[in-house]
């Protein structure tokens, strides 16, 4: 099923509905009239807006995807070693920028607070003409950033978001995700947790109190106890919390015997530690080991986590341990231009800069209609996940996921974690259906 | 009852650092003064100081590891921290993992001087200034003071842990009586309460029992009239300055292994710690000890999964709503004395 107008009479349509708007619409939302479409490039260049948290707590995260989308602008222009330009199974990139023209790049600071998000990519959009945002750290920015590009009429692909809602509820039609979501985590998880630990567990979650924590509390709960797991209480805690002290005091009094930490970043990295401090992963519950569960984990939020880390199951988007040739490939230009192994939040984004333009040379155009349509069902290889199904129903990727564990012996600071599994696709597939929203209709925005 | 004690013990290791760090914003207030919304920033300078040394005994020379490579391909590099060369690798091991301790001796001097400066360079300008005006540029010198620390460590968590022979946690439900594992505590966060006792103490003592002190009290009561015997007390107060700097610094310091630190953790304390002066009475040493502890373990026991049952959301406003209850029926606070803030 496709909801783009990308189609004779989908043009008319759209034509008329953006022609009525355009009398109301700021400047920024209309086309120049003779291109049809929001900040249609007219000379030599064509400028991308990397949208990343440059300060706030993400920032080390925010400044490992401008790592990755420079290196990206460098390939896509015929500099460096073509990165994955050379393992991607479409092969319409040449390395002479998209369509001929000349990327260029601007860059906004999301904060991780979705108004400055809004703001610097609207500045982008407006001040910049920037013509695709990409990037983000936190479902949050996202699903606010994907509703003012397709207000503007521009592609929003999305870096690190991690919430079903962002090609759930709150999708939009010029809203693309690479990245995985949290029921992808919880259907990947559950198996192996369930082999690993036993099908007979009580469960205690701390959920970070904002929209990513309650998905991904949702997708673990349903898998695992699917599995057999009992949930025994389920907490939230604040999203400001950085002493989670009184939240994992009462745990072992409520009788469970795993914890489930569904927090991200500081959060994560403070109640981890937390946990670790009071000697719950010492503890004997129920006749068993008490163990600890981290349904999203991210290097850099490891690294500062430090030992805690080691044995911790979790799972992750990408890693730069994979030995398939595109994750090959991407490390060994990352890492000789950097220094050091590229993040699952570089490895998104860069993705997803190739893809935007990649879909802009199969579709011929910079119409943002028309690249929704070339990323729609496109099925693509060789870009360090496995075979990729961009699904048209929600504009989510399916791609196998990767189970992964807290390393024992790391044998560097970048060696923090171990995959488990590689988890096939068919398994964390779901009906686009199931968390409800309309993609509505794609936004040209002309 | 043993959800109860848990729950107490909690709030002593919170409240041990709001007392501390309103311990120090006391003294400021009530020798020179000054509101200094850059306490929070001393606090998280202080635990940078813990990861700066841990950071200087591990700088390190590479060897190369036979038969291993790295992620690119190139021999594998080792790290061989230059303290194992001159003490040999058990001792500089056991030095590196008592790094944390041992930056008490590091961060005194270290926030003593920094107190210093930020008291001579720029707070002294504002003495006479109105509140507000101490509170935007204190507010923005800790801006400041963070984005620096930010530059230079990045914005992610740097664990920096406790050393070995604290890890793991006392069972105090085995010792009182009730199942073993239903009182759990870590060790170092004992060490972190005994500490901050001792601290308040011996600020306290230092106060009370010497003449220094005996000097700086009579000049928080009356600073003109002891300036009229006489004695330079914008002098002392100074010192007094460096002193709450190096208390919140060395609350820092000890907090690293508890909470990995980062850039933000000084903003996370300071409006808790504000309120916890306020609740204790401005200017008033014991109500800011009071009141820390006080309101330490009353957050503990909001964040109770019985209590967020029955009041979902209390855990994020017990300490406001008790400080609008507390002034209201105390408006100087618990301990706070007349004329403070009041004219």
């Amino acid at each position: 099923m496709s909801n783009s107008n990308f189609t004779r009479r989908g043009l008319i349509k759209t034509g008329a509905v953006a022609g009525a708007a355009g009398l109301s619409l700021p400047t920024y939302l209309r086309a120049d009239g003779h291109s049809g479409f929001t900040n249609a490039p007219t000379g030599d260049t064509v400028t991308l807006g990397f949208n990343v948290p440059q300060s706030g707590p993400y920032a080390d995260e925010g400044a490992d995807e401008l790592r990755a989308y420079e290196l990206a602008v460098e390939h896509l222009n015929g500099g460096g070693d073509g990165g994955l330009m050379n393992t991607f199974s479409s092969k319409a990139l040449q390395g002479n920028g998209i369509l001929g023209k000349k990327v260029e790049y601007v860059t906004g600071d999301t904060q991780t607070k979705s108004d400055a998000a809004r703001a610097s990519a609207r500045s982008m959009i407006e001040k910049d003409g920037a013509i695709m945002i990409t990037g983000g750290s936190s479902s949050g920015v996202a699903v606010a950033v994907q509703a003012l590009c397709q207000e503007a009429g521009v592609i929003f692909m999305a870096g690190l978001t991690h919430s079903n809602d962002t090609t759930g509820k709150d999708k939009k039609a010029n809203g693309f995700r690479h990245f995985f979501n949290s029921y992808m985590s919880g259907a990947a998880l559950a198996p192996i947790l369930a082999s690993n630990y036993g099908k007979d567990r009580k469960a205690y979650h701390l959920t970070a109190d904002y929209n990513w924590g309650y998905t991904t509390e949702e997708a673990v709960r349903t898998s695992t106890e699917a599995m057999g797991w009992e949930t025994v209480a389920a907490v939230k805690t604040p999203l400001t919390q950085t002493d989670f002290s009184s939240y994992i005091a009462p745990v072992l009094q409520s009788g469970a015997d795993v914890l489930v930490l569904n927090h991200y970043g500081g959060n994560m990295v403070n109640s981890l530690t937390n946990a670790v401090q009071f000697g719950l992963r010492d503890k004997q519950v129920n006749g068993k080991n008490f163990e600890i569960v981290v349904p999203l984990y991210s290097r850099l939020m490891a690294k500062g986590a430090g030992a805690n880390v080691k044995g911790i199951f979790g799972s992750t988007n990408w890693h730069w341990s994979l030995q398939d040739d595109g994750s090959k490939a991407f490390v060994k230009s990352f890492g000789t231009k950097y220094g050091f192994p590229p993040s699952q939040a570089a490895h998104t984004c860069y993705v997803q800069a190739l893809l935007y333009a990649d879909a802009v040379e199969r579709a011929g155009s910079f119409n943002p209609c028309a690249v929704g349509e070339a990323l729609k069902d496109f099925e693509f290889d060789g870009m360090g996940n496995g075979p990729t199904l961009y699904r048209g129903e929600d504009h989510q990727c399916f791609k196998d996921v990767l189970v992964v564990k807290g390393k024992e012996n790391p044998t560097s600071e970048f060696d923090l974690l171990e995959i488990v599994e590689i988890t096939p696709v068919s398994q964390v597939t779901y009906d686009a259906g199931i968390f409800g929203g309309e993609l509505g209709v794609c936004n040209p925005g002309a | 009852m043993d959800a109860i004690i848990l729950q107490i013990l909690n709030g002593l290791d919170k409240g041990s650092a709001y007392a501390l760090i309103a311990l120090g914003l006391t003294l400021i207030f009530g020798t020179l003064g000054v509101v200094n919304f850059a306490h929070g920033a001393l606090f998280m300078i202080g635990a940078f100081c813990a990861v700066t040394l841990s950071r200087l005994l591990s700088l390190s020379h590479e060897v190369a590891v036979e038969g291993e490579v790295d992620f690119l391909g190139n021999p594998m590099m080792k790290d061989v921290p230059y303290i194992y060369d001159i003490f040999g690798e058990a001792t500089g091991a056991a030095i590196i993992d008592w790094s944390v301790p041992l930056s008490i001796l590091f961060a005194i001097p270290v926030m003593v001087a920094i107190g210093f400066i930020m008291e001579r360079g720029l707070i002294q300008h504002f003495y006479k200034r109105p509140h507000a005006d101490q509170i935007l540029v204190t507010f923005g010198l800790a801006i400041v003071l963070q984005e620096i620390i930010k530059y230079f460590y990045g914005a992610n968590p740097i664990p920096t842990p406790a050393p070995a022979a604290f890890t793991g946690s006392f069972d105090f439900g085995a010792v009182l009586g009730f199942d073993p594992n239903t009182i759990i505590y870590p060790y170092w966060r004992l060490v972190y309460f005994a500490f901050a006792a001792i601290i308040i103490g011996a600020v306290f003592a230092f106060l009370q029992f010497t003449t220094f002190g005996m000097v700086v009290r009579a000049g928080m009561a009356d600073r003109e009239t002891v300036g009229l015997l006489g004695i330079n007390i914008d002098k002392r107060f100074t010192i007094m300055f460096g002193i709450a700097a190096a208390v919140a610094g060395l609350a820092g310091v000890m907090y690293t292994p508890i909470n990995s630190p980062n850039y933000h953790m000084g903003m996370d304390f300071l409006v808790l710690s504000f309120v916890v002066v306020v609740v204790g009475g401005m200017g008033s040493l014991p109500g800011a000890v009071l009141a820390g502890f006080l309101l330490g373990v009353l957050e503990s026991f909001a964040s109770m999964g019985a209590v967020l049952e029955v009041l979902p959301g209390i855990n994020q406003i017990i300490i406001y709503l008790v400080a609008i209850v507390i002034l209201l029926t105390r408006p100087r606070g618990l301990m706070g004395r007349k004329g403070v803030m009041e004219e």
